[in-house]
């Protein structure tokens, strides 16, 4: 670098040059990021090791599973299907609205359609764990503020999904309609949700592999399903126990993962 | 698209729809069978209208307080947490990715193997990850970070495989004319293309991950989830109002911040 001051600067030269001293400013900022979150969470490295012990023991406590559990984890374990399941359809129903209103090639005025957005934004930005726990306090215990929290949850990703998609088709059977004098929920009806309905079905099939990964945590906060066995258990140090609730919970999640992206990729 | 406009739709597929609508009522019917729905307590609209209160009157005092915890510490915790866990997920999955990659190995076991790998650390719920480290490393933002790390591999394992599938085998082939070690080669050929994906994968997942920190502390894994849940358990709602709007402001700057670099890179 310092050369380059004693002879005249080469364009093509300077250019490298400036693009290095990007590259250099970008991997001290990355380093310095690195150094300062290391020390604002007090990681250490000896920590872990020392916890890797403990790692171990917990591994060997967890096997086996205690397979008698089994019997115990089903009930809830359906729970948190039936939370999920409702929950969004709960998010499919609100989404739509919020879908239309939104896309702006079906309702074309910016003052309508960027509120919305914002709306949706602002909800998507609040994960399902804390909307669960305030609707725990407005309901008490139980599934029903678990199934509130994934509707509202699922609506953000429905409606984002959707919309955007609404964007994206062929705007000719739009035109039709207008040209031949249809009234907007004719127009909506017959141009827009023909189009629409196969994404809008993928979306809500992917809004229901999320939801059942979602549900099976909201029991942490007392919003019912699985997630309260894990406390129930930790809290024991039944670890055998705890090991058969996550086994129960990945067959289910893997099942219906495996069945909703067989039935989204008939639909699309 | 495809079928707008049929006059009259074939008979088998008629019996095809009617039988999916009465599976789908089944399932319905199950569903709503197992949840007691008479759970509304009486005091429900009040506690609303209180929650609404709080969230429009935030406790502006909570943003800085010269000694202890705050808003402003709980939400660095929160981003240093999710920054952690996105460096130690984005390092260690790099092996991961190449294990799984089919167009790096030739073995179909090996990749399969791989990829079956990253989906199991995947459906493991990050929560339940946090649990465990707790139990490990203790409560703390240390296991929120191990949580979010050894969570997020599964997802940027699999996406940086994608991303590796996908490259030009031109240079490796050039490369290996030329009579390159095996290092050489990915280091000349490969790296150079896939960096510019590997970047924007990760700063998507730290999008995600902020998210996910932000309630690693409701089960005491570190970060502003913490005094989130304090004050929700003791009805403060105009503090559960400044710490929604803290996470709201937080995650939507990193995501524009993140979705701008994202842009500029792909």
């Amino acid at each position: 670098m310092r050369k380059s001051l004693t002879h005249p600067p080469h364009k093509e030269f300077s250019r490298i040059n400036m693009k290095k001293r990007k590259h250099i400013w970008t991997t001290l900022f990355i380093i310095l990021l690195f150094a300062w979150s290391i020390r604002q969470t007090e990681t250490s490295l000896l920590d872990f090791i020392h916890g890797f012990s403990n790692m171990f023991d917990l591994l060997v406590q967890m096997f086996p599973p205690n397979w008698a559990y089994f019997d115990n984890v089903i009930p809830p374990m359906l729970d948190t299907l039936r939370m999920a399941l409702l929950g969004t359809t709960i998010g499919a129903i609100l989404a739509i609205p919020f879908a239309l209103l939104s896309a702006s090639n079906v309702f074309t005025n910016k003052w309508l359609y960027y509120p919305v957005r914002f709306i949706l934004n602002l909800v998507r930005t609040i994960p399902e764990l804390l909307l669960a726990a305030i609707f725990v306090a407005i309901l008490g215990l139980g599934p029903l503020p678990g199934i509130f929290a994934l509707g509202i949850f699922s609506m953000g990703i429905i409606a984002k999904l959707t919309y955007e998609a609404t964007e994206g088709i062929d705007p000719g059977p739009l035109e039709a309609m207008t040209a031949v004098g249809a009234n907007k929920i004719q127009w909506i009806g017959y141009s827009v949700v023909p189009q629409v309905t196969p994404y809008y079905i993928s979306f809500v099939l992917y809004a229901l592999e999320i939801n059942v990964r979602a549900a099976a945590i909201l029991g942490l906060v007392g919003a019912g399903g699985i997630g309260e066995y894990y406390d129930k258990t930790l809290g024991f140090l039944e670890y055998d126990k705890v090991s058969t609730i996550i086994i129960c919970t990945l067959l289910v999640v893997v099942a219906i993962d495996f069945v909703s992206t067989k039935l989204r990729e008939k639909l699309l | 698209m495809k079928n707008t406009a049929y006059p009259m739709k074939p008979k088998r597929s008629r019996w095809k729809l009617w039988s999916i609508y009465i599976l789908l009522f089944l399932v319905y019917v199950w569903a709503l069978s197992g949840v007691p729905l008479e759970g509304f307590k009486e005091t429900a609209g009040q506690i609303t209208k209180s929650i609404i209160n709080g969230l429009f009157a935030p406790d502006w005092d909570y943003v800085y307080l010269p000694d202890g915890e705050d808003l402003l510490r709980g939400l660095l915790d929160t981003l240093a947490i999710a920054i952690l866990g996105t460096f130690v997920s984005a390092f260690f999955c790099i092996p991961f990715a190449f294990w799984a990659a089919n167009n790096i190995s030739k073995s179909v076991l090996l990749t399969q193997s791989g990829k079956f790998m990253l989906s199991f650390i995947r459906t493991f719920p990050e929560l339940v990850m946090a649990l465990i480290f707790i139990k490990v490393v203790g409560p703390g933002s240390f296991a929120g970070v191990l949580a979010l790390g050894l969570h997020s591999i599964g997802m940027l394992g699999k996406l940086f495989a994608e991303e590796i599938e996908n490259i030009d085998l031109g240079p490796t082939e050039a490369l290996k004319a030329t009579g390159a070690n095996p290092i050489q080669m990915l280091w000349f050929a490969v790296v150079p293309q896939v960096i510019p994906g590997f970047i924007s994968y990760t700063l998507y997942r730290f999008e995600i991950n902020l998210r996910s920190a932000s309630v690693l502390g409701i089960i005491g894994a570190g970060g502003i989830g913490t005094p989130l849940i304090f004050a929700i358990q003791s009805r403060d709602w105009s503090r559960v109002g400044i710490i929604l709007l803290g996470i709201i402001v937080m995650v939507t700057i990193i995501d524009m911040i993140s979705s701008s670099i994202r842009k500029r890179i792909v």
